[in-house]
This record gives C-alpha cells, structure tokens and sequence, in this order.
C-alpha cells in the first residue's frame, strides 16, 4: 500500500510523511505531471496558500477526479481540505470542486490564525472520527474555514467564535480542517481510520 | 467551548544537547533532544519550542539534524528557534520538518523578511520572538532588545508587535527580560498590553516559577499560550499536574 501525496512546492510534508511511516503506509511526493494510478490514496497536504495550491491542483485536475471516480480514497488536509472546494477568499484561483461551497476567513471579532488545540465533535457516521467521541482535542492551524452548501457532508464540527466544518465525508473523498500528523494519538487514531478505510 | 489554552515547555539546545539544570537527575536523558520531546509529549504538552542557545555555525548542521530526529518521532507540533539570522536557515529548518521557526534579531533588522516567510510558508509558522524590557524611553513602558537581550532597539514593544502583526507574523512569542529567570512570575503588564493590542496569539515567557504564575499569564495577562522551562525541567511540577491544575481552576486546556 502506497499513498500519493501532492507536491504544492511550498508545503512542508515532512511531518506527514513520517506520520504515515509510523502507521507503516509508504508515501511517495508526486507532482502534477505524475501518473496518479498506481497508488491506494492520494493525499492533499495542508500547509501553503490556496492561490498557490490552486494552480496545482488545477493542472491535474482531471487526474485526480478520474481517481475519485473510480473510488481511489482521497484525504485532504487543512489546506488540502479547503482546495475540495470551488473557491477562498484567501486569493484567487479555483479547487478542485468536488465539493460545493466556499472557503470563507473566520471573523473579526477572534484571533487568527486559528492556531492551537481545539476539539471536534463527531456527528453521525463518520469514518475519520469513529471512536473518537471522548478523545476529540486536534491541533488547527488555519485562518479560513470551508463552508459546505450540502451539509449533509460535514461529519465533524469545532466551535471558534462560529461553528465551523472541520471535518468533511463524502466518500471516498475525506478531509479535516485540522492537522491529524500533529494531534498526538487522536490523530494518529484518525489517520488509522483512514488506512482502514483505504483498505476495506 | 473555545480553543485551548497551551503549555509549551521550552528545551534550550546547546551544541545538540539538550541543557538542564544540575539539579535534574536523569543527566544521560536530559542530553537527548529527541527523548526528551517524547517524554513532554508524551505527559501531554501541547507544543515544544527548541531554543538553539548555540548558534554558531558547525553547530547549525546539528541543530537541522536535530530538527529532522525530532519529525520523525513527535506527532505535536514544534518551533526552533534561537540565533536564526538568515532566510536560509529557516527554510532549511522548516524543509526538514519544524512547524514553526521563531526570528527575532533578524525580523528587527529587516522587517520585509517577515512577509516574505509568511507569504512563502503561511503566516501559522512564522513566530515572532520579542525580547521586551521595562523602559522610561519607550510610550508603552518596554523596549525591545535584540541580540539575545543584549542590545537595546529604541524600539517600542507594542508599536512592534502591531507592525508584525501587519507584516504578516502568525504569533508572537513574549519574553519579559527583566523577568526571565526570576521565577518571580510573567510580567503580567507587558502580556496583557501587547495581547490587547493585537489580534494573533500571544505566548507569555519568562519568570515561570509556579503553576500559579501560569494560570495569572493565561488569564489576567490574557496569553494564549505559556512557555515555561525550569518548572518543568528541574521536575518540580509535572505537566500533568500543571494542567489538572489549570483545569480545575477553570480554564479550558486539552486533557490526555
């Protein structure tokens, strides 16, 4: 089992790689050009500016919506998350609209970035969260949140100033807001349900 | 139910190891970094900051390799700091897994430099170390100094905190010179000012000598995060004890 992560350049992936090489998952850098096939995930890492990731994302669009359809799991992570959908107020450029909604800045009356532990709390069914319910402190580090227009979609939910999607299902497409390669065992344990998930 | 607030042991590193106080027993454990972050992740810290005490340039090849053991095995999110005086050298620490760097001396001498990490890597790992002291001269009553609290700046502490804030920093690590190393407490005058000023998270540092002192930091001097060393290092409170401390005082901080 080999996960694909996504090259956006600036992004620091060091963490999540070793991560996924604790959970034993080997993960390879891959970059827009890269055939995406070969690999039982592809993972969008979450550290950079959504104009940026925007313009690669766009490049391998097709690619990477050919994999979802043919129900290669797909995890994106804080920024990673943000570009599943169709824009952000942080910059110009469009995601990868697989989801429908906007990624939106938090307002004025918090601090941001949002930055530091916070909790999720699991709605109905999800898989990234299951078993979670008592364990649920996760490490954010973000100034824009996404706002889903279905709803249905959002399977966990952390409050800063607004109540805000931090984690989004549909699947085989997942995404968390915050970062699970920094939040310790709760994320190590969602990180596992997303390997169960890849291997079911 | 709002975010956290963190407890962040600090862990001084000097020529790849990490130092501690005399009193501390476990000498052979103290000196490795890397065991030393698993044990306070271990307990339950919220983050690390490494301070490279160093800085001199063989010893910088270390500190990467440092930063890189550290990635592999902490899954908490971590700053290095310390002596960092070039781009370079933040990108090289950040490329080989840091969450974070923190600048000071060079952020003062070069204010752009702020912007253009933040713009490059995102403004949640750019910390902005501001070593602060009390001072007639400046309109907020503290200074900021440079060169590891050597070198007076002229420059008003509140006044630099907004212009980084602009500029792009995602949070402000706070040192209080005059109370560092006093154990006498955070001064709770110079955190509350600068936090009230601004609108990015503020880390209270230096004079920690009780879990008192840390609950005074988070509350009246409205920080959203400590930074403490010897309480933690010299083993004379816990972390756990400290945040069950903290908790049942009310304050909302992430339980193992």
């Amino acid at each position: 089992m080999k996960f694909a992560l996504l090259d956006y350049h600036a992004s620091n992936m060091f963490s999540l790689i070793a991560a996924f090489k604790r959970l034993d998952v080997e993960t390879k850098i891959v970059t827009k050009e890269d055939n995406f096939n070969e690999y039982s995930a592809i993972i969008l890492p979450g550290v950079g500016n959504f104009s940026s990731a925007s313009d690669i994302t766009s490049d391998c669009k097709e690619k990477i919506l050919a994999c979802v359809d043919k129900g290669v799991p797909l995890l994106g992570i804080c920024l990673g998350l943000q570009v599943l959908f169709e824009s952000s107020s942080e910059g110009d450029g469009k995601g990868l609209e697989i989801f429908e909604g906007d990624v939106i800045k938090f307002p004025p009356h918090v601090k941001v970035p949002h930055i530091g532990w916070n909790q999720v709390f699991p709605l109905m069914n999800s898989v990234l969260l299951k078993g979670l319910e008592n364990k649920n402190w996760v490490y954010f580090a973000h100034s824009y949140y996404p706002k889903p227009r279905d709803e249905s979609i959002i399977k966990g939910i952390t409050e800063y100033g607004i109540k805000f999607a931090s984690v989004i299902e549909r699947e085989p497409v997942f995404g968390t807001q915050f970062h699970p390669e920094k939040s310790s065992a709760t994320g190590k344990s969602i990180l596992k349900n997303f390997i169960e998930y890849v291997k079911r | 139910m709002p975010k956290a607030k963190r407890i962040i042991p600090c862990l001084d590193v000097d020529a790849g190891k990490v130092m501690k106080g005399k009193s501390f027993v476990d000498l052979k454990v103290a000196g490795e970094p890397v065991k030393m972050a698993l044990k306070y992740s271990e307990e339950g810290a919220d983050e690390l900051v490494f301070l490279d005490i160093t800085a001199t340039i063989e010893y910088r090849k270390t500190l990467v390799e440092i930063v890189r053991q550290v990635a592999e095995v902490l899954d908490i999110p971590f700053t290095v700091g310390g002596g960092i005086r070039s781009v370079e050298d933040t990108y090289e620490i950040l490329r080989n897994g840091a969450d974070k760097v923190s600048i000071n001396t060079m952020a003062v001498e070069e204010p752009a430099i702020i912007t253009r990490l933040s713009k490059r890597y995102g403004s949640q790992c750019v910390v902005i170390a501001i070593d602060a002291k009390r001072s007639s001269i400046a309109p907020s009553g503290f200074e900021v100094y440079t060169h590891a609290a050597r070198k007076p700046t002229g420059i008003d502490a509140v006044n630099w905190a907004k212009q980084v804030e602009k500029l792009g920093a995602g949070e402000i690590l706070l040192t209080s010179i005059d109370r560092d190393g006093s154990k006498q407490g955070y001064d709770l005058e110079l955190t509350s000012k600068i936090a009230e000023n601004i609108n990015i998270p503020v880390i209270a540092s230096g004079g920690c000598g009780t879990p008192e002192h840390l609950y005074e930091a988070l509350t009246l001097g409205e920080a959203d995060a400590v930074l403490a060393a010897s309480i933690f290092h010299y083993n004379e409170f816990s972390i756990p004890y400290v945040k069950k401390y903290l908790y049942e005082k009310g304050l909302n901080v992430r339980l193992l």
